[in-house]
């Protein structure tokens, strides 16, 4: 590893003018990214500003403004203290689901909220800095359109980049329309719909997400919804545990009688970002919520995806495990 | 007068030296000796200001273990005082040390392993703050103010942590590697359990915790961020039903005779 200077501060703004001066700076959350991409030369910050010790750990209702009756989730909460918080299992199993879907529970209980959704693709050909890789540097091609892109996209990926964003609480965010609070220059908060907050590739894959170099996530809004009793996430992947999505889906559903009201579909392991399922979710509307409905949803999704070399079979496991997340969602989000 | 032959007896000072410097080389130093010529040169580039690093813990040059003050000699160094194993140390790591680096390598604890250095085995889990965690991606530059437990501080002198003794009871390991890892995760799993929190394989995360109720899937996802190149996972499964149940699991193994 490089050298680098670590300096801490538990002042937000701060932080925030330390990578405003420092175009080499990078914040440091729980480590379990940043790290292991600095061990392997991908990322070489000459500081890291260790942001643990800011007051943004806190999971709290929203009493006031257009996200009232929402939850508020503190971007330095660890993902362990998110997935267990008893409001955030009640009302948002989905997102607990997500998080305890991925990593270990040694790495939840160290990574942060904040770090969760800025982590980087894990494409081995961005990791492995012998091989050319626009995402790590700029203009170097791609070396993974054309090689083992067995992990990569079918929704959303350019010539210059097919690397998709591996996190699994992401996937449950975009679904349940989240919204990122961030902290920019001169003390300036804005909000960022989460469908808007990461990006697909286009000519510059280098950058994952809209976020400006010296902002800092504080918080990540949930608006309040009615999917608590119906909601799922199905992780499909190569080992049963312990490993990153080939296809991941997060399905939501809030049904009037017997028809559907309301679904929301994401997916991972399929885009450079959360992929949401619109094109399904019009489709299930004021339909039945059945196995032949979600195949037919499911189905028209799936057309629009285009497959690389190694990775046609993500097309048909993206169909089933749609399938069967919403008719878990159906069955009461249970694990069977 | 054969210079070339002229052992050098260090001051345990100079010992303590040579540790900050080169570490690697100290063993060799010890025992085997080099020229003293090489010694003083070594001083002059490093810096004769390192001779006032007079400081050391006596009972912990052997375990190299360095209290200092000083900052000569370490690029970015970042001071830490915490908690390991109940001992408090107050030590200068270089900011790019893990945790699992400085324990081994300066601390003398060498129970804690490391397996991929990224994150990917478990072999390198302590328990921080109660919680267990990696520390082959954990910065000693965070622990700042922490308490750290690893395998060394889990028995009670002489007596094993329950966890220890059903690892052996149950012949939880072949080659061993793994193995501290997996007792330091398996502790903390039990507080984890304790606390109602929930994992992924939970039937129904929306039930408040105190129903959940520890099923072999249960073990065997909690588990999953331990692996075990060996493939001793129905034995470290054994072991920790046995602890969490608190009621005797048949050994599946015997002696032979
Ligand atoms: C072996 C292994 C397996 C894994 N498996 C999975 C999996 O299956 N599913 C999954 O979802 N994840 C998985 N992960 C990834 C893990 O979830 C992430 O590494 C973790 O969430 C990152 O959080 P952190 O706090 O440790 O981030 P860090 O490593 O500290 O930071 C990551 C990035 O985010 C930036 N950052 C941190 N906090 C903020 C903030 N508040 N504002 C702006 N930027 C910030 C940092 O500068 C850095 O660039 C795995 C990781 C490992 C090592
Ligand atoms: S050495 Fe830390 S996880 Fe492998
Ligand atoms: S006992 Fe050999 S790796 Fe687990």
């Amino acid at each position: 590893m490089r050298p680098f200077k670590y300096s801490t501060t538990n002042d937000i703004n701060v932080a925030v003018k330390m990578l405003q001066v420092k175009g080499h700076a990078k914040l440091l959350g729980g480590g379990t990214n940043i790290l292991d991409l600095m061990k392997e030369d991908v990322e070489h910050p000459e500081e890291l500003i260790d942001i643990t010790g800011l007051s943004y750990t806190q999971i709290k209702s929203i009493s006031s403004g257009p996200n009232a009756e929402g939850i508020s989730i503190g971007a330095l909460c660890k993902n362990t203290d998110t997935a267990n918080d008893p409001i955030i299992r009640q009302n948002f199993p989905l997102v607990a689901q997500a998080i305890l879907a991925g990593a270990s529970a040694q790495i939840r209980n160290m990574a942060t909220n904040g770090g969760n959704l800025n982590q980087r693709t894990r494409c081995s050909y961005f990791y492995d800095i012998a091989m050319p890789c626009n995402k790590r540097e700029p203009g170097a091609g791609c070396a993974a359109i054309e090689g083992i892109n067995k992990m990569h996209a079918i929704f959303g990926w350019s010539k210059d980049c097919v690397a998709v964003h591996p996190s699994d609480l992401c996937v449950a965010l975009v679904a349940l329309d989240a919204i990122v609070k961030v902290m920019g220059a001169g003390g300036k908060e804005r909000l960022i719909q989460f469908s808007d907050y990461h990006r697909l590739p286009g000519t510059d894959p280098q950058k994952d997400n809209n976020l400006q170099q010296e902002e800092i996530i504080t918080e990540i809004q949930l608006p309040k919804n009615n999917f608590a009793s119906k909601s799922y996430y199905l992780k499909v992947r190569d080992r049963s545990s312990y490993a990153f999505a080939l296809v991941s889906v997060a399905a939501a559903i809030e049904m009037a009688g017997n028809q559907i009201k309301q679904v929301r579909i994401a997916m991972g392991g399929v885009s450079h970002k959360p992929w949401r399922a619109y094109e399904a979710e019009q489709f299930l509307i004021n339909k039945t919520p059945d196995e032949a409905n979600f195949n037919l949803a499911a189905e028209l999704e799936m057309r629009n995806a285009k497959p690389l070399k190694h990775n046609k079979f993500k097309v048909e496991l993206g169909i089933r495990t749609m399938v069967r997340a919403l008719t878990q969602a159906m069955n009461g989000g249970k694990h069977t | 007068m054969k210079e070339g032959n002229e052992n050098l007896r260090l001051t345990e000072a100079e010992k303590d030296l040579f540790n900050q410097v080169m570490p690697e080389d100290l063993a060799e130093i010890v025992t085997g000796g080099i020229q003293r010529r090489h010694f003083l040169k070594l001083l002059t580039v490093t810096g004769g200001a390192l001779l006032a690093f007079q400081l050391f813990d006596n009972h912990e040059v052997f375990a190299q273990s360095l209290i200092t003050n000083s900052t000569v000699g370490i690029e970015n160094g970042v001071k830490v005082a915490f908690m390991v194993n109940g001992q408090k140390k107050q030590i200068e790591v270089d900011s790019r040390m893990t945790l699992l680096d400085t324990l081994r390598e300066r601390l003398g604890l060498t129970g804690s392993k490391k397996g991929c250095d990224q994150g990917q085995c478990g072999a390198c889990t302590v328990i921080v703050e109660g919680r267990r965690v990696l520390s082959c991606l954990t910065l000693a530059a965070t622990c700042e103010g922490k308490s750290v437990t690893t395998i060394e501080g889990l028995a009670n002198g002489l007596e094993l942590h329950a966890m220890q003794a059903a690892f052996i009871k149950h012949d939880s390991f072949q080659c061993g590697y793994c193995t501290s890892g997996q007792i330091c995760s398996a502790v903390a799993l039990m507080t984890e359990v304790k606390n109602g929190e929930a994992s992924y394989v939970t039937p129904d995360i929306r039930l408040p915790g105190h129903s959940l109720r520890l099923s072999d899937d249960e073990i065997r996802e909690r588990m999953s961020g331990n692996i075990c190149r060996c493939g001793a996972y129905p034995n470290i499964n054994n072991a920790i039903k046995e602890v969490y149940s608190g009621k005797d699991v048949p050994q599946t193994w015997q002696f032979s005779s």
